[in-house]
């Protein structure tokens, strides 16, 4: 299957072995879109540099990208950002979030023949593209978050539109929800297909919406806190087995249905309390951390993306190691797909959410 | 358990295999002998008190003194404590023996630590290049690597 599969969301090879209809071994391949993102981070010429590359790796998260590198140079450098730019962090990050599970739930739609709500997630998505556009320029890849700050303020207006959207998103999740997520032919298709058991999701390393759709109660931005998350009242979802057994692809689907209304919720509690600031105060002239490594890990939309920083005391990183969430969930589907049909086979991928981008780095 | 309590029981257990540590840095490290990983990493997870159940991150180092090196980011779930392994080994005889059986996540990341470093990770189920090519030759994040002018009799042209 793949690497050109419609369903493989991206440049993933799997060798299938098959017992008629059913699944008996899966070997994922890849590196298609391998394009030494690390070896490149040691060759820049300074920290700062790195981020456009950060950017290009989760093409679908590149917020939470940005701010995962430089929250572990700013620890390397003990600097602290001012409160304006925590908020503003904050609030692309969870736009971001949402605008990465609207393309999850959207394309899982379409995996399962759910034409539909793809149309409607994309243009949910269109509207946050937007607030990006408006406040930096680009509507993808957004070299936003620098270390120290962000590359420019949010501009006039912005509060108010995003409002609105809040205001806007919240019913079309429910929307949502009555067209796909309590479609009885979709709970067919994903309910008791690709149970991941707690215990093999924690020694997997799975993270994000994957482990807490096995019930994990876990969400680094409350068990890790970053930023200024602690400030905010919200509640980490996780799967109940509501349609068949906990860990099922519903389950993993149905977190981040909920997710994203918390995500709302978080910003709606960050732009009501915005403060005043210079968001390039703390932004340093030169970048150069005394000897030391700095591993952090950040939630973002996938899960866990860490970044392993050692500094030699140069102006460039001595080694960077990302720890992408999407290549460590990829690496659990073989042991939830043996024994399933070839047709769940595109229900397991589906729910574990890759982006190709980031596994192959 | 603080990072030096850690380190005495493992210290206590395994006497000689616990080579070195760095306690006082905000990521606390103790260093570990690279024919011992298993044992010493199924003690740290299967210990009550420690419950070391999250391999957060297993990553590959070409250290400045020339030796590679493995570093593993350890997590509990239960206990809510991190604490950081390192190993070390010969460039031209790197041998490290695997933890994928102690963490399933450990397998995926050891390939990647061979295909990018050349670390070799004994009794490991499936060790195989996992980003670059089947055919490809050298180890890309060493520091000595050269890019090759030529794949597959094809000039590179950069």
């Amino acid at each position: 299957m793949g690497p050109q599969h419609p369903s493989t969301h991206g440049v993933l090879r799997l060798e299938v072995v098959l017992d008629g209809e059913i699944v008996v071994e899966v070997i994922p391949h890849m590196g298609y879109l391998h394009r030494c993102f690390e070896k490149h981070s040691e060759h820049m010429t300074n920290y700062q540099q790195v981020i456009p590359y950060a950017d290009r790796m989760d093409y679908l998260a590149s917020m939470n990208n940005d701010w995962g590198y430089a929250l572990a140079v700013e620890r390397l450098l003990k600097i602290e950002v001012p409160p304006r730019v925590e908020y503003i962090r904050v609030i692309m990050a969870e736009l971001q979030r949402i605008a990465s599970h609207l393309i999850a739930i959207g394309t899982y739609g379409i995996d399962m023949g759910a034409f539909t709500p793809f149309l409607w997630c994309f243009r949910d998505r269109e509207r946050i593209l937007d607030l990006f556009e408006m406040t930096c320029g680009a509507r993808l890849l957004y070299n936003y978050i620098w270390v120290g700050g962000l590359s420019h303020d949010i501009p006039p207006g912005f509060v108010d539109k995003a409002k609105a959207f809040c205001k806007y998103f919240l019913p079309n999740v429910k929307e949502l929800n009555g067209l796909l997520t309590f479609n009885q032919i979709f709970i067919k298709r994903t309910a008791n297909i690709g149970v991941l058991p707690a215990d093999v999701a924690i020694n997997y390393a799975c993270s994000g919406p994957m482990l807490r759709g096995s019930g994990v109660n876990f969400d680094l931005r409350r068990d890790d806190p970053y930023g200024i998350y602690d400030k905010f009242q919200w509640e980490v979802q996780v799967g109940r087995g509501e349609m068949g057994a906990v860990g099922d692809c519903w389950d993993r689907y149905i977190v981040r249905v909920r997710e994203m209304e918390q995500s709302i919720k978080i910003i709606e509690q960050a732009l009501a309390s915005i403060p005043e600031g210079d968001v390039q105060s703390a932004v340093p002239k030169r970048i150069r951390p005394e000897t030391g490594e700095m591993y952090i890990r950040t939630e973002s939309p996938r899960g866990e993306l860490g970044f392993y920083v050692i500094s030699d005391g140069s102006t460039s990183p001595y080694r960077v190691k990302a720890r992408s969430p999407a290549f460590v969930n990829l690496s659990v589907m073989p042991e939830i797909s043996r024994g399933c049909m070839i047709a769940d086979l595109v229900a397991i991928i589906g729910s574990v959410d890759i982006v190709l981008g980031e596994v192959d780095r | 358990m603080t990072p030096q309590e850690i380190h005495d029981s493992l210290k206590a257990t395994f006497g000689d295999a616990i080579a070195d540590a760095k306690l006082d840095t905000p990521q606390p490290w103790i260093a570990i002998a690279a024919n011992r990983t298993k044992d010493i990493c199924f003690f740290l997870r299967e210990t009550p008190s420690l419950q070391f159940d999250y391999l957060m991150c297993l990553s590959s180092v070409d250290n400045k003194d020339g030796r590679l090196g493995v570093v593993y980011h350890l997590y509990s779930m239960t206990h809510k404590n991190k604490i950081v392994l390192k190993v070390f080994c010969m460039r031209d005889n790197p041998h490290v023996q695997s933890v994928s059986a102690v963490w399933g996540t450990a397998e995926w990341h050891e390939r990647e630590a061979y295909d990018m470093m050349g670390i070799i990770f004994d009794e490991h189920p499936d060790l195989r290049r996992i980003l670059t090519p089947d055919d490809w030759e050298g180890h890309p994040l060493r520091k000595d690597y050269k890019v090759p002018e030529f794949y597959q009799g094809i000039k590179v042209p950069y």
